[in-house]
């Protein structure tokens, strides 16, 4: 009654392992092993293939093959749980964290989480952005600004957005100038790209704010407060021009408690 | 179930590539159907459903699904069924279509395109699966038939028995892919032109050609069914026998892996298009 399910679950195992499922064959039985292992090979090559479509910058960096045998050890590890595999890959950045070959590259992890968060901005929901007129008159004290699902703020712990830039697929090499620490923002543009920017300590706390729903101003203020020299108005425009800011609300000057 | 067989046209189709896009707008390009894999559209938004919604708006549409695990035992994935039922509300393909495999190990996705035995059980789990498919889509599927590298003991059923009975008992069409029949044939040292012989022709929906890779084994060639490469010379063949016998179909030219430039992919097309054409005019020829 139960045969099948026992089947897949040998079957299974048969694509970790060394053996075959029972009952498996061949038109020429002695080439039985050799045949199963289109599976085995088909499994574990697409899965790869998979994460290098996420991770492209990271298969530049450690090279193809090391790519590979890599993500073998990671989908081994973290099988996809889902057919949608846009999802999978969440957890290789902290992966590659503790990946005892990488100990010495740091930056690694950093690079991987601006990867899976700009394929995070590529299938985000739609939402239209808020015409430029409603910026116009606004009263700073009482605007609150919406985001669009696809902005983050990632902060790291290297220069990633800089190694990020420089190792695109197919681009020359080019020497690293940037040591420090690097805060990334990623945004999916009005033309669906997917653009990462390094951005200050008072642009992230802007946003940040912004997200959780404080008013420009006093975004601004913890903006002003993370970096004192911090001039909002670039980050804004940035925002407004990319289509990242869905509307902005003016609150009430003074809502009488009775009316809402 | 009403009867969709009407869906796509019968005319050649190209799976859609995003990598196209442009070229496809820009030559306003006369193609019957395009195809896309269900799963690659289950994100929320942007550019891919930015795409197909303008693709849609000027072909036909087949949703192709590769993640539903109809060969698995068990339910099947209820998240998964109500994602492609999404789809299908939005997009409303002419055909959506699955194939005779499993690809799921309980929570577990595989990624690939896995073998069954065909059995009495098997076939009870695979009705029920498609029953529970056409059930939440509300909708006829097609369900496609396999390439395989190795086979079971334990069958008892040839998978052309195993298929149309399938399509018998649940109501689905089939989708007849030519370079699986081609490429399972050769692995498993059978006849590829038998198993058409005794294909059931009037219950196919939709025709897949597509690409194989060979490797040389002792006993002979093992076929990879690669998706990689323009279609073989002898799957060609096979198609024109199937279409000049079973009539023409909605055909797909299954291109997925080193994608070439667009010209060569309509080139593609272009030779199933004129197989149809051909076809047809013996068919009416035939008639007078």
């Amino acid at each position: 009654m139960h045969a099948h399910r026992e089947f897949i679950a040998a079957f299974d195992a048969s694509l970790k392992g060394a053996t075959l499922p029972p009952g498996v064959t061949a038109c020429a039985p002695d080439e039985t092993e050799r045949r199963f292992a289109v599976y085995r090979n088909n499994v574990a090559s697409s899965l790869t293939e998979a994460l290098a479509r996420r991770y492209p910058v990271i298969q530049r960096l450690v090279g193809a093959e090391f790519f590979a045998a890599m993500a073998r050890l990671y989908a081994e590890a973290k099988r996809p749980r889902s057919p949608v595999l846009l999802e999978w890959g969440d957890s290789f950045p902290d992966f590659l964290a503790g990946f005892p070959p990488l100990q010495t590259y740091p930056y690694m992890a950093d690079v991987a989480a601006i990867e899976f968060a700009r394929g995070v901005a590529f299938h985000a929901a739609d939402a239209p952005p808020a015409a430029p007129e409603v910026f116009a008159s606004a009263d700073p004290s009482r605007l609150r600004l919406r985001l669009h699902p696809s902005v983050q703020v990632l902060r790291l712990t290297s220069p990633a957005v800089s190694i990020w830039t420089l190792n695109q697929p197919g681009s020359a090499p080019a020497p690293l100038t940037q040591t420090q620490p690097e805060i990334a923002l990623i945004l999916r543009d009005r033309a669906f790209n997917v653009p990462v920017f390094a951005i200050s300590a008072g642009d992230a706390a802007l946003i940040e704010q912004l997200g959780q729903g404080a008013t420009l101003m006093a975004a601004a203020e913890m903006a002003h407060w993370a970096e004192p020299q911090h001039d909002p108005q670039p980050l804004v425009l940035r925002l407004i021009q990319s289509g990242a800011i869905l509307d902005a609300m003016e609150t009430p000057e003074c809502a009488p408690k009775s009316a809402l | 179930m009403g009867d969709t067989m009407q869906g796509l046209p019968n005319r050649a189709g190209l799976g859609f590539k995003p990598e196209h896009f442009a070229a496809i707008r820009q030559s306003a390009a006369s193609v019957g159907f395009f195809e896309v894999h269900a799963e690659n559209y289950m994100g929320a938004g942007g550019l891919p459903h930015a795409q197909l919604a303008a693709l849609r708006a000027d072909y036909a549409l087949s949703l192709h699904g590769v993640g539903l695990s109809i060969g698995g035992p068990g339910r099947l994935n209820r998240n998964h069924l109500m994602r492609l039922r999404t789809l299908c509300d939005r997009y409303e393909p002419e055909s959506f279509s699955e194939h005779l495999a499993w690809s799921s190990h309980g929570a577990d996705y595989l990624n690939d395109l896995l073998p069954l035995p065909y059995t009495e059980e098997t076939l009870a789990i695979v009705c029920d699966h498609v029953d529970e498919v056409q059930e939440v889509l509300g909708r006829r599927m097609l369900l496609e038939n396999p390439s395989t590298y190795v086979l079971f003991e334990q069958s008892t059923i040839p998978e052309v028995d195993f298929l149309t009975e399938v399509a018998r008992r649940s109501g689905c069409g089939l989708l007849l892919d030519v370079n699986n029949v081609f490429v399972s044939a050769t692995n498993h040292r059978m006849d590829a032109r038998a198993y058409l012989a005794a294909f059931p022709l009037e219950m196919v929906g939709e025709v897949h050609l597509g690409g194989h890779d060979a490797e040389e084994l002792p006993s002979g060639p093992l076929l990879i069914d690669a998706h990689g490469t323009p279609v073989a010379e002898p799957v060609w063949v096979l198609y024109a026998e199937a279409i000049a016998r079973g009539g023409p179909r909605p055909t797909l030219i299954e291109w997925d892996n080193d994608l070439p430039e667009w010209p060569v992919l309509l080139a593609e097309a272009h030779r199933a298009q004129s197989m149809l054409d051909h076809q047809g005019g013996t068919a009416l020829a035939r008639a007078s």
